[in-house]
């Protein structure tokens, strides 16, 4: 045993993995960032999500497809903390357990979740929506003293041209086309500066022009931050995807790449066959 | 700092805060002290008193409106954070009577009439009047913070939220009912003498009380005005129109609620004792449920979500009632559910909020649209 391994084992413990977590940081050593394992929901006896497995690569950008009802919103309800599993566990690496995690906590270790209606603060302007989104210290204190500064200015600035709404940065959002809401809730992800982004149904309600760019920013985001969308829109899936997971009846029905998928009859029998 | 502070306000909103200052500081106190008593300028205890206790209310509703139209909590139970803020300084007040009272005991009336020998654990230390400044702030506080603590963890909101309050307030009411509470049953506290010494009845003493609430108030506004104008205050409002995107964006949402909540409660327990030397009484029926709902009609009327609206509500509606109330009192409950329901109906923003609609509905939209929480 070398003197730098048995520094590491006094601090981590004699785990025999070879590797330091820092606590609170998210261990990706073995290429997974989000384990879902046998998770189980139900409400009032249906099961929303029944011994659902699901693992997502770090860096990866994975679609979940799904008719209605198959629980695509349950999974990102229990990833996000919002509704807890009766059964299974969920992990963010290799060490955090989520299922004890409230939402602002899980939103905190950076996981940033788009719903389906856009969730934008509507009284507020644009501006305003990215920054209290902003990354940075969000407890009582610190909002009691805050002071803006000109590096958060950049960073919102740069972060308006991204989402192409420097010029409505000082109007409330309330005005704003649902596409626009769409992108600036995106853009209130992008903020966040999350590890894990949970897009649900991001193009729903878009202009094919804006879907398109929709898919080129995800695309373009794929890689440094691990993406899972939601999304009805099969041509949108058919351009960005690169693995799919199909759900249905709160299970994981097929999972592979878009062809194989689309091909699996299965799927075509719960898409079609009824 | 300072720059922070001045920029709370435009110059209009400064000029109306300094006229404020000026006739509660100057003109009042020179129309009653220095004014001849014949002389048709001269300002009588009545108005003093009436204006004086407007000011409370008009503080209450201040307090009201920072939870309800910035965090959108409606409380049908402010009255109760009022009412044991009054009764922590009444406390004071009933030690300074001495031995003045009917028996001539040391103990008050009421405990003589009881026979009780001695004060209870719980009137330890109420002969100081610091002990009472602290009671003021920490008793209505901590009920508030405790409440609220459980309340907003339990994720209670909305009508719910509001029909506890209003248990909450009627229970404390029926507490303080029972003569063997302690605080002098359904009579309440009554019959002060003086405060820090000085004689109540004595016109200097009530002018020093108007104007020391006139101050208070100024405090609160400014207080509450720099809150809401703050991160906090934008925090506050997102959370009120949208809390789960709040919650997903990383905030604690109970943390800012319980804050909220429990600066509004300590804003209510100032204006209670502040009240309760200038109108010389404090009885259960302050923590009446319907006393709760007032002060939301006040705040309804100005224009929640605007600070200053619900001061303009308060002065209009208790301005109404004691007039009303001595003119055709039989009237006046009918007027009271009158002006709510035309209020609901053609100001749903209030008066402040109608103004303000009509500068901006060209320019901005609406401040206050409540939108419901997803």
């Amino acid at each position: 045993m070398t003197a730098a391994t048995r520094l590491y084992d006094g601090r981590a413990g004699a785990s025999g993995l070879g590797h330091v977590v820092e606590p609170g940081a998210i261990d990706v050593s073995h290429g997974t960032i989000l384990y879902v394992d046998g998770v189980t929901v139900s409400f009032d006896g249906f099961k929303a999500l029944d011994n659902l497995s699901f693992a997502l690569d770090a860096g990866e950008l994975r679609c979940v497809i799904g008719p209605n009802g198959a629980g695509k919103t349950t999974l990102m309800d229990v990833v996000t903390g919002k509704t807890r599993p009766d059964s299974g566990s969920v992990f963010l690496g290799q060490t955090i357990d989520l299922t004890r995690k409230s939402e602002y906590e899980i939103a905190r270790l950076g996981i940033g979740r788009k719903f389906q209606k856009p969730s934008v603060l509507e009284n507020h302007t644009v501006f305003e929506n990215l920054e209290l989104a902003m990354k940075g210290p969000k407890g009582v204190g610190a909002a009691l003293f805050d002071r803006r500064g000109s590096e958060r200015e950049d960073r919102i600035r740069a972060m308006l041209e991204r989402i192409d709404l420097v010029e409505r940065m000082h109007e409330p959002v309330g005005r704003l086309s649902h596409g626009q809401k769409q992108w600036l809730e995106i853009g209130m992800l992008l903020m966040q500066d999350p590890r894990i982004l949970l897009l649900d149904e991001p193009a729903a309600g878009m202009s094919d022009r804006e879907t398109a760019r929709t898919a080129e920013l995800l695309l373009s985001l794929a890689g440094e931050r691990s993406i899972v969308v939601v999304e009805h829109d099969m041509e949108f899936v058919a351009a960005i995807a690169r693995k799919v997971t199909v759900l249905h009846e709160g299970r994981v029905l097929a999972e592979g790449s878009m062809e194989q998928v689309q091909n699996d009859p299965r799927v075509i029998e719960v898409y079609l066959g009824r | 700092m300072l720059g922070r502070l001045r920029r709370l306000y435009g110059p209009r909103g400064w000029g109306a805060i300094a006229a404020f200052a000026v006739a509660a500081f100057v003109v009042v106190p020179a129309l009653r002290l220095l004014v001849p008593e014949h002389s048709p300028l001269h300002l009588s205890d009545y108005y003093v008193l009436l204006l004086g206790k407007i000011m409370c209310y008009a503080m209450v509703a201040l307090a009201l409106d920072f939870v309800w139209g910035y965090a959108g909590i409606l409380s049908l139970g402010h009255g109760l954070f009022f009412a044991l803020g009054g009764y922590s300084m009444g406390m004071y007040l009933m030690r300074e009577i001495g031995t003045e009272g009917q028996y001539r005991s040391h103990l008050p009336d009421f405990m003589v009439f009881l026979d009780w020998k001695e004060f209870p654990w719980y009137w330890a230390g109420s002969e100081y009047f610091w002990a009472a400044v602290l009671k003021v702030l920490l008793v209505p506080g901590l009920l508030a913070f405790v409440f609220g603590w459980f309340a907003f963890r339990s994720r209670i909101k909305g009508v719910y939220f509001s029909i506890i309050t209003q248990a909450l307030t009627f229970a404390f009411m029926l507490l303080f009912f029972r003569n063997e509470t302690g605080f002098g049953g359904n009579n309440g506290f009554t019959d002060f003498k003086r405060i820090l010494g000085f004689p109540l009845a004595h016109p200097g003493t009530k002018v020093a009380l108007f104007a020391a609430t006139a101050l208070f108030l100024l405090l609160a506004l400014i207080a509450c005005r720099y809150l809401v104008t703050s991160k906090f205050g934008r925090v506050l409002a997102a959370i009120r129109d949208a809390e789960s995107r709040m919650m997903f964006s990383g905030y604690n949402t109970r943390d800012y609620k319980l804050f909220a909540w429990t600066f509004s409660a300590v804003l209510c327990g100032i204006a209670g004792a502040l009240y309760v030397p200038q109108v010389g009484i404090i009885n259960p029926s302050e923590m009446s449920p319907a006393n709760s709902i007032e002060i939301a009609i006040w705040v309804a009327v100005g224009g929640r979500g605007t600070l200053v609206g619900p001061l303009i509500g308060a002065v209009l509606v208790n301005g109404a009632k004691s007039w009303l109330t001595v003119v055709a009192p039989e009237f006046w409950l009918y007027f009271l559910g009158a002006l709510f329901v035309l209020v609901t109906l053609f100001l749903p923003n209030g008066i402040v909020g109608a103004l303000q609609g009509r500068r901006e509905r060209a320019g901005r939209a609406p401040v206050l649209r409540e939108k419901e929480a997803t």
